[in-house]
């Protein structure tokens, strides 16, 4: 979809500290955030959506590095699902981030990037920050909160700890804690970027060098836990890159490989190895019963909400079990909860694809 | 609610306003729509078919994707005031099994079944020798979800030994509601609502 939407690109700078999980404080923290569609007079149409790990305010619009449609312009737009003919949609970047938001590429207050000085960060903290957003716009309460993956941890964060200003919680292909696997794989990336030289401790963005090759292979190993087995035999198989037979070298031989080598180079054109770091920490503290005295049902006692949580058959990142211990907390305090195990080829990344079946639960679900 | 199955429409009557109410196997939610619309019912579904869920969830209802067979024990006890079984024990992997749990998360429960020993379905079987397959049982034996064909007579056998208490049962026969005498004989299907 080349079309661009009518969209306000903004910037605010956070009037007071932002308190964080680790006992810290964040000052004159920024957010950047687009916009889509009319917020109503009583500022009761809005929704809020959450971006994943790797992506960014840049929900609809093309992205302004990569000229790429937005990440979700299929589903969000006039007259498509999240219709921002009646919606007034908001998507900011995370803090932690690199895409205009707070983040270790940001000037500390010594004038110098924070880098490794920035502080650790969590998923409660990015969703302070949002609402801390919602405050300077003065929207009260939300038509929804909606997020897939890390961005589904924010809505179900925001759930627990902001559950009065939000009528409707959508949280798809994501979890209520992160597990043993998956901290071992945002690891093995984490790993990955500090042993490259050029990461320099972190301290890399004034010397001309930055850890590439690291953060490459950081989004190599991840992009392999957001596809299917399936979904990767049925796209490469054996298939050969551009060559009749086998090199005996290590050259990318194989499709796969040359695919993966363009996803990681090219993600280090528009993502900061730091925020990985960063972000991927976040995610990796996750854990929403912990926060909650150990009972995911006690972190949705008394919510007003009504939740819908979607999953994938072939998501083994997020697998349906996760989605379902959130549904059986929800259960347990008697929350209104809906919950759809849909079916697709594509693994975690099913969410941001062309799953016309999702975009129907979506639609019937903010209705 | 006039739209609603005679057998639906018999469960939605007997459900007061504002009660509290699962639907396992609640299919297109037409029941939970109706009680939600005409009497501030709380309902919740559950069911198997996840493009029947997503008919109820674009209808407003709060309906959990699951099998009932595994995830009825999600659910605490008592959390419901009355849970709903319609058209649905027969095909369970354990009637017996389920039935328990109904009455365990349901204060109350409606079941309704089709019953096996009408007498159209006794006469198939005695004239033709083979399963029966009618309008209301129209699936042959090899592919029909209905796994466990009961009679009226055997839920009641099953409900005494469970000690289960009957509040009221109606019973159907071309989708009108008929007299309890001989029910065994002249129903198609049986409603029950019970109790522990």
């Amino acid at each position: 979809m080349a079309t661009i939407l009518t969209s306000t690109s903004a910037k605010l700078t956070l009037p007071h500290a932002l308190p964080l999980d680790s006992g810290q404080a964040l000052e004159g923290v920024e957010i950047a955030y687009e916009t889509y569609g009319d917020l109503s007079a009583g500022k009761d149409n809005a929704i809020l959506i959450f971006h994943a790990l790797t992506m960014d305010q840049y929900v609809a619009n093309p992205h302004p590095i990569t000229g790429k449609p937005g990440w979700w312009s299929q589903s969000v737009g006039p007259g498509l699902t999240i219709d921002t003919d009646r919606f007034h949609v908001i998507c900011a970047n995370v803090i932690g981030s690199c895409m205009g938001s707070t983040g270790p590429a940001s000037l500390a207050p010594d004038g110098q990037p924070f880098g490794m000085r920035f502080p650790v960060i969590t998923i409660r903290d990015m969703v302070r920050a949002q609402v801390a957003l919602l405050d300077a716009l003065g929207i009260e309460c939300l038509h929804a909160v909606i997020g897939g993956s890390m961005g589904g941890m924010q809505a179900l964060s925001f759930a627990a700890n902001f559950g009065e200003r939000a009528q409707r919680v959508l949280a798809i292909a994501t979890t209520a804690r992160h597990s043993a696997q998956n901290i071992a794989f945002h690891e093995v990336g984490r790993q990955a970027i500090m042993a490259d030289p050029n990461w320099q401790g972190g301290a890399y963005y004034a010397t001309g060098r930055a850890p590439d090759a690291g953060l490459a292979v950081a989004r190599m190993a991840a992009h392999i836990t957001y596809l299917s087995e399936a979904g990767l035999t049925d796209k490469f198989g054996r298939r050969l890159q551009d060559r009749a037979s086998k090199s005996f070298g290590f050259d990318a031989d194989f499709q796969v490989e040359s695919y993966l080598r363009h996803q990681g180079i090219s993600f280090t054109n528009r993502f900061d190895a730091n925020s990985y770091l960063y972000i991927t920490r976040a995610m990796d503290y996750f854990d929403l019963a912990e926060e909650h005295g150990g009972m995911l049902a006690d972190a949705f006692a008394g919510t007003k909400a009504r939740f819908c949580l979607i999953s994938y058959d072939t998501d083994w990142l997020y697998p349906t079990a996760e989605s379902r211990n959130i549904v059986h907390a929800l259960n347990a305090v008697a929350a209104p909860v809906s919950f759809v195990e849909l079916s697709a080829p594509y693994g975690h990344d099913s969410f941001l694809l062309d799953v016309p079946a999702q975009d129907r639960v979506i639609k019937g679900f903010l209705e | 609610m006039s739209s609603l199955r005679p057998d639906l429409e018999v469960i939605a009557r007997h459900i007061p306003a504002g009660a509290r109410v699962l639907d396992v196997g609640c299919g297109d939610g037409s029941l939970m729509a109706a009680l939600r619309d005409g009497r501030g019912v709380d309902a919740r579904g559950l069911e198997l078919s996840p493009e029947k869920v997503e008919l109820c969830v674009s209808k407003g209802l709060s309906v959990i994707q699951g099998d009932a067979n595994r995830d009825l024990a999600e659910y605490p006890d008592g959390a419901f005031d009355y849970a709903i079984l319609s058209q649905t024990l027969q095909t369970a992997e354990r009637p017996d099994l389920m039935l328990e749990q109904l009455l365990r998360v349901g204060r109350q429960a409606f079941v309704s079944f089709p019953n096996f020993a009408y007498w159209r379905m006794r006469l198939s079987l005695l004239a033709n020798g083979r399963m029966p397959v009618t309008p209301h049982l129209p699936v042959s034996w090899y592919e029909t979800e209905n796994i466990h064909h009961l009679t009226i007579a055997d839920f009641r056998a099953l409900l005494a030994e469970k000690g289960v208490k009957t509040e009221g049962c109606w019973f159907f026969a071309h989708d009108r509601e008929i007299g309890s005498t001989g029910a065994n004989w002249w129903a198609e299907h049986a409603v029950f609502q019970l109790s522990r």
